[in-house]
């Protein structure tokens, strides 16, 4: 058998996993959320927190607990990384500066993982599992929470009321988060992933000799790193780091754990507005994209065009020999389409049109299928602008599930989608313009501009991966990329929230002949076309410089 | 106003207050549960799947390492030690340059792009260095039959393997230098090649140190 043919059966797989746990994951998911019982633990929690679950929140009162609840958060990640110094368990590791300290509890509470510190000279065990990871476990569940909140927004009717922050935050973690990663922790141990607190050792040499190690508790932070679609590694080379990714298996299975929960809330989606098929819609717009860019991205790499690749006679520059070019294909399209941002291999050393797929995954929004709440609610964003461009081109008012998509809606949808391009695009602008951030470059020429530009781009739609050859530990790289985190996440929610609450005071429309019908393969495809678009239109001179120029020259 | 700030402030605390009950559940719970049950199920696996050689610990079967020389007085790259299998080149390891007491191996990558100069110089360099090094007087490597990850750097800096391919490159140089026939170092190869996982996942791959500590007792008559 051929790498391609190994490849495509890789991806085939993968689907079929993805398949299996759709409808179960799917339907688990709806009654968590629909649920009207606490489990005990779940009581003593909210004693913990001294909120009331039962109470129904407007749009106003669940975006204040959501912000209250990440500026908490960002609060306490921050200190606890100042403090590092003192703590104990910390391996004699020192405070991290205000400025990284900034930048990384930004980038973790934001679902973002964006790292400007190597992590195994840098974050002791209490940093890492008890600040880093539970924001791993807290950002996903949010992010969950926050699409559910927009999915009762089109469930419901003549209300305004969004469900309770509190409760959906802790369901979302108890009942979802935590026991799938236990359970997909002990199968990365089972493979040869590391789980201990043994800290900085000695390990003899096969020449003699010794060299230094850092050992912690890996798997358990790798499973709700690729669950969460978090991404932020224990070690600096991430999941191409034999342990955190020791195995051919582990690599496909830690790319269905990144996929399964974006995957399967489209499910939960299409069950709680009482129409599966509208689900399947939403999840054939998300699987095109995807297959489109994984065929893309196996295509350019096995050619490996470009003057080092030629010569080495493969596009193996930055991959591990266990995941070859097709599995890490397969990771590299999955990871910046969910707004993950693990890696198993460097984009940056990948073909130019291969790093040029990876930027235009992150810039398409991060909802094919996306993080895990953020693709959905990004999707279910998208699919309102679709419907308005259809209902313009028809003369009608546009209408989406029963709702009519008014003034008010389209306003929100537009205010949604234009707060990431601007941010990646006068963040980078600013870079480019100023003297010293260039200098920051390993690359020279088009590929130079890619990192700045990528950088913007990941942190801007909370994906986190990088052109790591940018050195962004920096006051001006820390400082602006964790504001464009904080803006890229919070922002978009704001908008959300207000989209639900305006969708779920609506008394619904009932569907005539006229109505656009949205279940239907002719929908999917003028979803798939406004995405394309609307990305294309506005990134596209950007590509031009960086990518593209790099991709055409070779 | 007043009433919004204490509003805000009580808002905080209860985020502040359901951070800590989560850290708790997530941040401590759950890994000690995790490690408990690795340490007392998987206890190699969890701690680094060390592997011996002699009775001593010589690595772990999962991270790749330099089989060198030892370096020569104003030498700053070491050469390699043909006696043994060499794995990847690993241009993207770093040492700490935080916290120096220790002295850490830090994984990574180049991150070079595929037009870089400093790429193609080498990839370059180490095409030249292979079929210099595994050519004896009765066998030369032609730079065709030179595999891409004899060349390249990987994504860790410490992968562990190296392609069927490459390993047959070595053979002769290895067979040679250990007064070993090619046919005994081929099959010893052999032994150490795993296919795809399942026929389809992954590469085919020779482990370095396994198979170097497999030729090591080959070569002291174990």
């Amino acid at each position: 058998m051929g790498p391609v043919l190994a490849g495509i059966l890789q991806m085939l797989a993968l689907v079929a996993a993805l398949a299996l746990a759709y409808i179960p994951l799917g339907g688990y998911m709806a009654r968590v959320y629909s649920s009207g019982r606490h489990w005990r633990v779940e009581r003593w929690i909210y004693r913990g927190i001294g909120a009331d679950p039962d109470t129904e929140m407007r749009w106003p009162a669940y975006l204040r607990a959501v912000l209250a609840f990440s500026a908490a958060g960002v609060l306490f990640l921050y200190l606890l990384q100042r403090l590092q110094g003192v703590l104990p368990l910390s391996l004699g590791f020192k405070s991290i500066d205000p400025d990284q300290a900034f930048n990384t509890a930004a980038s973790f509470v934001t679902n973002t993982n964006w790292q400007s510190y190597y992590g195994e000279q840098a974050m002791g065990h209490v940093v890492q599992t008890a600040g880093l990871a539970v924001q791993n476990f807290v950002s996903a569940a949010v992010g969950i929470a926050v699409a559910v909140a927009l999915v009762r927004g089109f469930a419901r009717s003549r209300t305004g009321e969004l469900g309770n922050f509190w409760s959906d935050l802790v369901r979302g973690t108890v009942r979802i988060l935590v026991p799938g990663a236990a359970v997909a922790a002990i199968v990365l141990v089972a493979c040869g992933a590391i789980q201990n607190f043994s800290g900085i050792h000695e390990v003899g040499q096969f020449l003699g000799d010794s060299q230094q190690w850092n050992g912690g508790a890996v798997a358990s932070q790798e499973a709700i790193k690729e669950l969460g679609t978090n991404g932020g590694g224990y070690f600096n080379a991430n999941s191409a780091h034999p342990f955190e990714n020791p195995t051919p298996f582990t690599n496909l299975f830690e790319i269905f754990l990144l996929l399964v929960v974006p995957v399967a809330l489209t499910r939960t989606f299409g069950i709680m507005v009482g129409s599966v098929r509208q689900g399947y819609a939403i999840l054939a717009t998300m699987a095109t994209v995807w297959a489109a860019f994984v065929a893309l991205m196996m295509w350019t790499e096995f050619a490996h065009h470009g003057p080092a690749l030629q010569l080495a006679g493969g596009a193996m520059e930055g991959k591990e020999l266990r995941f070859g070019v097709g599995s890490s294909s397969l990771f590299a399209v999955s990871t910046t389409l969910t707004s993950t941002g693990a890696v198993d291999s460097f984009h940056s050393s990948f073909t130019g049109l291969g790093g040029g797929i990876t930027l235009l995954g992150m810039m398409l929004g991060e909802i094919a299928p996306g993080g895990t709440g953020s693709g959905l609610y990004g999707m279910l964003v998208m699919a309102v602008i679709a419907v308005f461009v259809a209902g313009l081109m028809v003369g009608r008012t546009p209408e989406y599930l029963g709702r009519k998509i008014g003034t008010r809606e389209i306003k929100f949808a537009a205010c949604y989608i234009l707060i990431t391009p601007a941010l990646v695009l006068v963040l980078t602008a600013a870079a480019m313009a100023l003297p010293t951030p260039g200098d920051s470059m390993t690359n020279s020429g088009a590929h130079g501009f890619s990192e700045i530009l990528y950088a913007y781009t990941s942190a801007s739609n909370n994906n986190g991966s990088a052109f790591a050859g940018l050195n962004a530990d920096t006051q001006w790289f820390n400082s602006t990329l964790g504001v464009a985190m904080l803006l890229g996440r919070f922002l978009p929610m704001v908008f959300v929230l207000a989209l639900a609450g305006s969708l779920a005071e609506q008394r619904p429309v009932p569907a005539t002949s006229g109505t656009l019908r949205t279940e239907k393969p002719l929908f999917t495809g003028l979803l798939v076309g406004a995405i394309l678009i609307i990305t294309g239109l506005t990134y596209f001179p950007a590509l031009a410089l960086g990518p593209l120029a790099e991709g055409l020259a070779s | 106003m007043n009433n919004s700030v204490s509003h805000s402030a009580r808002l905080l605390w209860a985020g502040l207050r359901a951070l800590l009950v989560l850290t708790v559940v997530t941040g401590v719970i759950y890994p000690l549960a995790v490690t408990g049950i690795a340490q007392s199920v998987f206890p190699g696996n969890a701690n680094g799947s060390e592997i011996e050689s002699d009775g001593k610990v010589v690595g772990s079967s999962l991270i790749g390492q330099s089989y060198n020389l030892p370096l020569k007085k104003g030498q700053e790259t070491p050469e390699p030690d043909l006696k043994w299998f060499q794995g990847r080149p690993a241009n993207g390891l770093g040492t700490n340059s935080v916290n120096t007491r220790y002295e850490l191996i830090l994984s990574g990558a180049t991150n070079r792009a595929a037009d870089d100069k400093d790429l193609i110089d080498w990839v370059t360099a180490a095409k030249a260095a292979v079929v210099k090094d595994n050519s004896t007087p009765g066998h030369r490597v032609s730079p065709a039959d030179v595999p891409a990850d004899a060349v390249t750097s990987s994504g860790s800096g410490l992968d562990p393997d190296i392609s069927p391919r490459y390993a047959e490159i070595q053979v002769h140089r290895v067979a040679e230098k250990n007064g070993l026939s090619v046919a005994r170092v081929r099959k010893l190869v052999d032994e150490h090649t795993e296919g795809r996982t399942l026929g389809f996942l992954g590469e085919p791959r020779v482990n370095v140190l396994e198979l170097n500590i497999a030729l090591k007792d080959l070569v002291t008559g174990g």
